[in-house]
């Protein structure tokens, strides 16, 4: 059985985080083609050695101009612009287009979006997840509309017969302001298309001052199909004859299938089948478990309700929260046996220091609870199979499909729907192996529909977590030694579990002269994976609290501490974003302690909070503005965010990433969590995982230093900070030091 | 029989125990009506009957017969809705998948409070769970609508 979750995502982020910052990928020279379509129809730009695709193929025979797979122009002025991610609602729908549109210099009003088959061979990659699509992507889609902008121009120049350079190009017209004349993208389209292809790479790409879309406020392409009610998402999907399917998995993961009353549900109305799957024993695919086919989701629901399975649990998990919590809370104190960092003498440094500070931090863990649960559509059709998806590894899900269907990947025909919600739940694709599982034995088109109970205590987890630490101060009240004990799981017995490791340059640790983090790994079955901002939405949350004990302890201004650690402006590991550059750390530091009032005084019972922290090559800090009374009920006024991603694509996006991350980071810090016994997800509703509503939503200030370095994403980076900038801030208005989530553990109510 | 969205439908040949929802969604092929919890929880599942906000994932097709149903495809007749339009001039989706259900119950509260403050919307919208967590663009959308007119 194996129980990796997500190893996929770890493997994108690991490389984009290596990858050098100024070769733009995809378009590597030697992954260029460029070949001629049927005559005067259009040229087409491949990133592979594949010849076509259907799009590419619709482009050329509607006469459009295609110079590559990302966009067309239409002789009637009408501009297609592909989407090639998945949008999960991170609003990358919006934002790929704009940043291609921007490097066409189209009129947003022009473009029309639609999104990209799954066919990674000519779009390169197609994935969301750690906070990656905007930086993997950037220079890719910036040369794919500048391609069109240099040949629309070259189309104008040819038929004006000006200098190219002469010409400009703005909102879908070609401009020669020395002659007076222009000409839209429409009316050169078919001239543009008979052009050759220039090399991408050597195309001259605009500076941010030159920019007349990114930075601006759009709204998202799907707006009105979203408050419409169109069939947009996963769910909304239909198929003539489509029938509807649900699969009952062992409560305790790893379990068998031992019986079931299938012959009494099968004469259940509007049963149209019902059998047992034995499944390839992989988490991320197909684990055992019963699956029911009916005419209606609610036939499959009422039969769901009514089978009994009898389960063969000698293999399943019977993992405990409450002994993890006990076994966690006795070997604290010690080291652990794996030693993740190690710089200095902290032992020495700790006898030396005028003062030591300990504590102890925990978390619990967390489903992801998108408000779309988990489904998928399937049609197998004997030699291919057609599905529709709402992953966010789509590119996996087709080849793990593919794998289990024994088809070749271009048998996997694969479209992706907008998805109602990932943080990193739909990384992992087991529904989607399910659907494609059942779909092989249904003679029709079937619609896996997962209930909201499946949903929670069928998810790869957000891993609980323990932390001690030490840290010492010398008589300046300076940090001068960092201990840290990181308590965490392993379900092969040798690497942590998935979202549930610690890194060596984890803050604040390379930064200080003495400091050490060890490590130990508990077993766990429980499967677990990247939920939003993977290890520093938890890791955050205790570091930067901690820090702050530190500041108190040595009776020091939290922002003067805080800077004093980060030091001299350097790149920890120069050009690559992976890697924390203080001094865009110590800006944003500075720019929320600015744009929140730090140090003005408050109202007793008032406090602010600050934490810092840095993720998916986003630097960000937060403060936080609380009341809390004497019954311990908090309220969260404001919350003030300074970030540097680089420069911002679409502002409103940006701000409305800012405005969730710090909403969900709230929610989840107070109340949520799920307990584990005898290897069952406890939770399985809303009713007992209550996900904050709007009287508690904070408000929130986001502000962005837009510097020159490249984009990266925005999904995560806001996250982390919230948790502990909350936390310093109930401290600092009650003298209350929470250091377990969720709070309302610990008594602490909204 | 039962009206949705103007338009008779008969409820022939289906259990009455179904919920609304599913018969909207998969009978009548209305997919703007979202499943999220199935127990009245989340709210995606808001429609108005009788121009009242219920819970169609709990509300039994056998409880509105001879009725009136509208969902979020009914909404807009010749024009969005003032409170369609504020949610596109607010940007506030981010999935998305919660707001057909939103939009529902902000349709409801301005009817019956034209002008609402923020404790009435909080008041109204407290059955809507946003996982994204629009909930502060919602708010600003719904003062928008209701300044725009009657929505």
């Amino acid at each position: 059985m194996s129980f990796s979750a997500d190893s996929y995502i770890s493997e994108i982020i690991a490389e984009f985080e290596q990858a050098p910052r100024n070769v733009p990928r995809a378009f590597s020279r030697r992954s260029i083609l460029k070949f001629t379509g049927a005559a005067g129809a259009g040229l087409v730009l491949a990133f592979s050695l594949t010849p076509s695709s259907a799009e590419a193929a619709a482009a050329m025979a509607a006469k459009d101009f295609a110079p590559n797979v990302f966009l067309r122009v239409a002789p009637d002025g009408g501009i297609v612009i592909i989407s090639k991610g998945p949008e999960i609602g991170q609003g990358i729908k919006t934002a790929f287009p704009l940043i291609i549109a921007e490097e066409m210099d189209a009129a947003w009003a022009d473009v029309r979006v639609e999104q990209a088959m799954i066919n990674p061979a000519i779009y390169g990659r197609q994935s969301a997840g750690g906070s990656t699509s905007i930086p993997n992507s950037w220079d890719q889609l910036r040369r794919a509309g500048a391609t069109a902008r240099a040949m629309l121009i070259a189309a104008a120049a040819k038929q004006w017969n000006v200098p190219a350079s002469e010409c400009t190009a703005s909102a879908s017209k070609v401009i020669h302001a020395a002659s007076n004349r222009e000409a839209t993208y429409g009316s050169l389209a078919i001239k543009a298309a008979a052009l050759p292809v220039p090399d991408a790479t050597k195309l001259t790409l605009k500076t941010r001052s030159e920019y007349k879309l990114l930075g601006n406020r759009f709204t998202g392409v799907d707006n009105l199909a979203v408050v419409t009610g169109k069939p947009l998402f996963g769910i909304d999907q239909t198929v003539p004859g489509m029938l509807y399917a649900v699969y009952e998995k062992c409560p305790a993961v790893g379990g068998k299938v031992a019986s079931a009353n299938l012959d009494y549900i099968k004469t259940l109305p509007g049963v149209k089948d019902a059998f047992v799957l034995e499944g390839n024993g992989i988490t991320s695919e197909v684990m055992p478990g019963v699956a029911i086919v009916a005419d209606s989701t609610w036939s499959a629901f009422k039969a769901k309700r009514a089978l009994q399975v009898v389960w063969d649990e000698s293999g399943a998990s019977k993992d405990s929260w409450t002994k993890i919590i006990a076994d966690a809370k006795r070997i604290a104190k010690q080291a652990g046996a794996d030693s993740i960092q190690k710089i200095g003498n902290v032992d020495e440094a700790l006898k030396g220091a005028a003062k030591t500070v300990e504590a102890f931090y925990s978390y619990p863990f967390v489903p992801h609870a998108t408000l779309e649960p988990q489904g998928c559509t399937a049609w197998f059709k004997g030699d291919e199979i057609e599905m529709w998806v709402t992953s966010q590894t789509p590119e996996r899900a087709r080849t793990n499909v593919a794998k289990m269907l024994n088809l070749a990947e271009e048998k996997v025909v694969m479209h992706q729907l907008r998805a109602g919600g990932g943080f990193g739940r739909r990384l992992v694709n087991d529904p989607v192996s399910e659907a494609a599982a059942i779909a092989q034995r249904v003679n029709a088109p079937v619609k896996l529909q997962w209930t909201r109970e499946d949903d929670m205590r069928h998810d790869f987890y957000r891993p609980g977590g323990f932390h001690q630490f030490t840290g010492g101060l010398d008589a300046n009240g300076k940090l001068i030694a960092w201990r840290g004990h990181f308590i965490t799981f392993t379900s092969d017995g040798k690497t942590p579990v998935s979202g549930g490791n610690i890194a060596a340059t984890e803050f604040p640790a390379p930064l200080l002269a003495n400091a050490e983090i060890t490590q130990t790994m508990l077993p766990l079955m429980t499967p677990c994976g990247a939920w939003r901002a993977p290890r520093s939405n938890a890791i955050a949350f205790a570091v930067q609290s901690f820090i702050h004990e530190l500041a108190v302890a040595a009776g020091r201004d939290h922002v003067e501490f805080l800077l004093e650690i980060m030091g001299e402006p350097r790149w920890m590991a120069p050009q690559n974003p992976g890697a924390l550059n203080t001094g865009r750390a110590a800006a944003v530091v500075k720019l929320a302690a600015e744009k929140s009032g730090w140090g003005q005084p408050l109202p007793k019972g008032r406090g602010r909070g600050l934490a810092f922290h840095f993720s998916h090559a986003g630097h960000f800090a937060e403060v936080a503005e609380v009341s809390v009374d004497a019954q311990k009920r908090i309220t969260v006024h404001k919350v003030t965010v300074a970030g540097d991603v680089g420069p911002i694509i679409n502002l409103s996006g940006a701000e409305n990433q800012c405005q969730g991350a710090v909403t969900d980071g709230l929610s989840t810090m107070l109340n949520l969590q799920v307990g584990i016994e005898n290897g069952r997800i406890l939770e399985g509703n809303f009713t007992e995982y209550p996900i904050l509503r709007m009287k508690n939503a904070p408000i929130v200030e986001a502000h962005f230093i837009q510097s020159d370095f490249p984009p990266t994403g925005l999904g995560e980076p806001a996250l982390p900070p919230v948790a502990p900038a909350i936390a310093n801030a109930v401290f600092a208005a009650s003298g209350l030091r929470l250091r377990n989530m969720p709070l309302r553990n610990e008594g602490v109510t909204i | 029989m039962f009206k949705v969205n103007g338009t008779e439908q008969s409820l022939e040949g289906i259990d009455p125990s179904t919920p609304l929802l599913w018969v909207l969604r998969d009978t009548l092929g209305l997919v703007g009506t979202k499943y999220g919890c199935g127990i009245a929880q989340c709210g995606a599942c808001t429609v108005h009957l009788n121009g009242q906000p219920i819970r169609a994932c709990v509300t039994p097709i056998s409880a509105i017969e001879g009725q009136a149903i509208t969902t979020i495809e009914g909404l807009a007749t010749d024009k969005l809705n003032a409170v369609q339009q504020a949610w596109i001039d607010y940007d506030v989706a981010q999935c998305g998948y919660c707001q057909a259900g939103q939009i529902m119950t902000a349709v409801a509260l301005l009817k019956d409070k034209p002008a609402p403050t923020d404790a009435d919307i909080d008041q109204a919208m407290s059955g809507n769970i946003c996982r994204c967590g629009t909930y502060v663009r919602i708010r600003q959308a719904i003062h928008a609508a209701a300044k725009g007119g009657v929505a």
